[in-house]
């Protein structure tokens, strides 16, 4: 494709952009641009953009996959990328014309302003970003050459690292509490509370905790738990586990609020577009792209299109509400500006969703539940008066870390044989057992000792566990 | 807020993105080792016999999978309708519905297959890595043949340029300035030039070498009478295209021999081999005799390595036996190796006769008989085929 723009050009919109961007009260960090070309872009999308990452064999195939599908026309190159850092990096296609550029330039802008003012990303230290992954990658290198540890063993601890990496802590609002605070806490709450009737009323029985168990509540970082308390992993071992646990702590916000930030980020290159009076076949051009972005795919889910329209819906309801919403949800009392800036602040995809997607976007954009029946996908539910609650309920359910089952270590001493004890806690959704099977011998690797999970196949309790003998399964009462 | 910076297009950047090439060979090298797990299946798919050698051919492979904990099949999902969904409407088969708009680190199993290109050759070669020829008897003469090639054999003091050791040459000036100072002793002064003298010159010669055994041929001898229907020919096939393939990458110069008989034996092309159904009868002394003249005109012992394969479905006509076991000792003693494949797709075996009974009165140490029932079966035996000769070879070995 020609390309009818130089840098100048873009310097000089980006310029135009900036305005705008300061009109609306977005508040960015600083920005880089970088112009690459597919190959380029490739390789950064194979690591996550981060320009330096530590190997590993998992990247060399998301490359080989992605191209692959790039070169079969199967999916596209996105028009941009943008990391979460200070300053944020961004990538343009070099072949793109200068209407995406300028769209994509107004789009990063928006992403920029999410990172920096989501409360899900305040734990991600962004001026430090690229120098703690270039930091990782050095270590990670330094051990694969070590000889007496080498390539081999590296990734064999990263794979099994990899493998229950996402397992953390999903709330990073509460406090984590070291083993005595929690154990101290468990003495408070099973204390009596104080009684102004204990003469007539039955006297309390007083339950002991067990305060011998570790973790004294369960525990759901269980990469870090492994590290704390597994005494023979070697210090590289323990290296790599907090390694690739600071990676995945890093992009963990970014699957959070996957909804919120694109959605965000094409409200903001639209208003900034259209408040930029850009010449008629420029903004022909841009109509169409944006349209091309955010338009809902069927049968799928558009987090670009959802993300637009929730955003616009509630700008809407608070600048012109309708009567039943005044009577409904009571008079707004902010802006509809107010109120965008303070949601892109204090939510994330499930909250965002459960607080602003109503019945009647739901109804209008047709969404329905599908559920596998036999070898198909059948709609089961669809968006009527008895059926969206559910339907929104499954849809929150599959956004950010609802995709990931909640596993929680139960105990790390179970029978008193070192045996790792985890619980699935299981909301109608099975585990998939190869999956899990795997995933079990990569924790039993991690932790050196038979490990156990408790989850529900077709409704009855199950145990599944891994040791050096291998996997079995066992039904529990 | 500051101004942006903007880095413009740079090809030599475009170097820095092949950072991946490092992870990527490493994925190469696991999906190889997955390939070799299921060679034994891929070996069955007819796709890739007879092939062209540089031709490359797609490999499905089952992704290499990152495993973490995610729901199984019983998980709903949410999704767009164009207005007029239904409760109990069709979406599609399961699979392809899931994660289309939304991708998630790899969160989701979907279709992890993926094809790979691999050449044929490559393909061979990982199918090839483990498995070794059996260190054949040499050949007299075989140096004729031979190609040559140059080897390194000591230094000399004179020679050309570009053979120059640098090393040597450096350490034997060192050598002669040690010795100088000690014979000059005190008068010795440090700031002197000690140039590099005619003497110091140091040249790696070279001898050229000559490279044992070069040629090979192989004999593939297939019994085309009635009896053998297409299943059992394709069976045949697979096992002569591996036994090619496998001489082939021992050898530089392989030729290929068809010899069908049914009840007398004839040289044929390829094509005619393997697509040419014939009728009637068996006498498989008639297909050894004429592989025997065959060598005897064109490929005498003494100058090839001769390998000879013979399938067969074991419906030999009685009165041809005792000749057919001559036959099949006569080759045992001009061939590298000899074999003899009897195919028996399950079911057929025990109602028809077997010429396995009759070899096992063939007694020679290059000789091996495989038992082919189903297509499964071919790798296995092949491999059987040459482990079983390396173990004998080792007995042998240990006696001497």
């Amino acid at each position: 494709m020609a390309v009818d723009w130089d840098v100048r050009d873009l310097e000089y919109w980006d310029e135009k952009i900036r305005e705008k961007v300061e009109e609306f009260g977005l508040s960015c960090f600083p920005q880089e641009f970088e112009v690459c070309d597919h190959f380029q872009m490739l390789g950064a999308m194979a690591y996550s953009g981060m320009p330096s990452h530590y190997p590993h064999w998992s990247y060399g195939k998301s490359y080989e996959k992605l191209k692959t599908m790039y070169d079969y026309g199967i999916s596209g190159l996105p028009y941009e990328m943008v990391i979460n850092s200070s300053p944020s990096l961004a990538y343009l296609m070099r072949d793109n014309t200068l209407c995406l550029q300028i769209l994509t330039i107004a789009h990063v802008y928006g992403h920029n302003d999410f990172f920096a003012n989501n409360f899900t990303f305040s734990s991600t230290r962004a001026e430090l970003t690229l120098n703690l992954f270039k930091i990782h990658a050095d270590r990670v290198r330094k051990y694969m050459e070590d000889p007496s540890i080498g390539v081999e063993k590296v990734e064999d601890l990263l794979d099994a690292a990899h493998a229950i990496a996402i397992q953390c802590r999903r709330n990073l609002a509460i406090k984590k509490l070291s083993i005595e605070e929690d154990r101290r806490r468990l003495l408070d709450v099973a204390k009596p509370l104080s009684d102004p009737f204990q003469n007539v009323h039955k006297r309390q029985t007083y339950v002991q905790p067990d305060l011998q168990k570790t973790p004294p509540s369960p525990e759901e970082d269980i990469l870090l738990f492994v590290r704390d308390h597994n005494p023979y992993l070697s210090e590289w071992e323990k290296d790599l586990l907090t390694i690739v646990h600071e990676r995945e702590r890093y992009f963990l916000p970014q699957i959070e609020t996957k909804i919120m930030n694109e959605g965000w980020a094409s409200f903001w290159h639209r208003e900034i577009l259209n408040s930029l009076h850009l010449p008629q076949e420029l903004h022909l051009e841009f109509l169409v792209r944006h349209n091309q972005v955010v338009r809902p795919f069927p049968r799928g889910l558009n987090p670009y299109y959802l993300g637009l329209r929730l955003w616009d819906d509630i700008k809407r309801r608070h600048d012109d509400p309708t009567p039943e919403e005044i009577e409904k949800y009571g008079k707004p009392t902010k802006t509809g500006m107010q109120a965008i800036f303070e949601v892109r602040e204090v939510d994330r995809d499930a909250s965002f969703l459960r607080r602003f997607l109503t019945e009647e976007l739901m109804r209008d954009m047709d969404m329905f539940q599908y559920e596998p029946r036999g070898e198909e996908m059948v709609v089961s539910k669809v968006s009527d008066q008895d059926g969206w609650r559910e339907v929104k309920e499954t849809l929150i359910k599959n956004v950010g870390l609802g995709t990931v089952p909640v596993i929680k270590i139960e105990d790390a001493d179970h029978g008193h044989n070192r045996v790792l004890y985890m619980r699935h806690h299981h909301d109608g959704r099975d585990l998939q057992l190869e999956y899990a099977e795997r995933t079990l011998a990569y924790i039993q690797r991690l932790w050196g000792h038979e490990v156990m999970v408790e989850t529900a196949v077709n409704g009855k309790k199950v145990l599944l566990s891994y040791s050096d003998k291998g996997f079995s399964t066992r039904p529990l009462k | 807020m500051p101004d942006s910076i903007f880095r413009p297009y740079s090809p030599s950047d475009a170097l820095r993105s092949d950072r991946s090439a490092g992870d990527r060979q490493r994925h190469r090298q696991k999906v190889r080792e997955s390939i070799r797990e299921n060679i034994a299946d891929l070996v069955a798919e007819e796709s890739i016999i007879g092939k062209d050698k540089d031709k490359i051919i797609k490999v499905p492979i089952r992704g290499m999978k990152e495993y973490r904990f995610i729901y199984g099949d019983n998980t709903p999902g949410v999704g767009q309708g164009d207005g007029n969904s239904q409760p109990g409407q069709v979406l599609g088969r399961q699979q392809g519905q899931q994660g289309q708009g939304d991708e998630k680190a790899g969160d989701q199993p979907g279709v992890d297959y993926y094809e790979t290109d691999v050449t044929l050759e490559e393909l061979i070669e990982i199918m090839f890595e483990d498995l070794e020829l059996p260190d054949m008897e040499r050949k007299i003469l075989r140096e004729v043949l031979s190609e040559r090639i140059s080897k390194r054999k000591g230094y000399r003091r004179a020679g050309i340029r570009i053979r120059l050791d640098k090393k040597r040459t450096a350490i034997s000036r060192i050598r002669r300035k040690l010795a100088v100072q000690r014979r000059v002793g005190d008068e010795w002064d440090e700031e002197q030039r000690f140039p590099f003298h005619q003497d110091d010159m140091t040249y790696r010669h070279l001898i050229t070498d000559t490279r044992p055994e070069s040629n090979a041929v192989v004999f593939c001898i297939m019994d085309t009478s009635g009896s053998m229907d297409t299943m059992k020919k394709y069976l045949a096939r697979s096992f002569f295209f591996l036994l090619f393939q496998f001489v082939s990458t021992k050898y530089r110069n392989v030729e290929l021999v068809f010899v069908a008989h049914h009840t007398e034996g004839r040289e044929v092309t390829e094509e005619e081999f393997f697509h040419k159904g014939e009728s009637g009868g068996t006498f498989i002394s008639s297909g050894y005799t004429k592989a025997l003249e065959i060598i005897q005109e064109r490929y005498h012992p003494t100058l090839w390595n001769v390998y000879a394969f013979h399938c067969s479905d074991g419906d030999n006509f009685e009165s041809d036996n005792p000749a057919t076991l001559k036959a099949a000792k006569e080759l045992c003693s001009v061939c590298n190796l000899f074999g003899y494949g009897e195919i028996k797709p399950l079911g057929s075996r025990y109602y028809e006769s077997s010429m396995l009974n009759i070899f096992r009165r063939l007694e020679a140490d290059n000789f091996q008989t495989v038992l082919i029932e189903r297509k499964e079966d071919i790798w296995p035996s092949f491999k059987a085929f040459l482990a079983k000769e390396r173990t004998h070879e080792a007995t042998v070995s240990a006696e001497a």
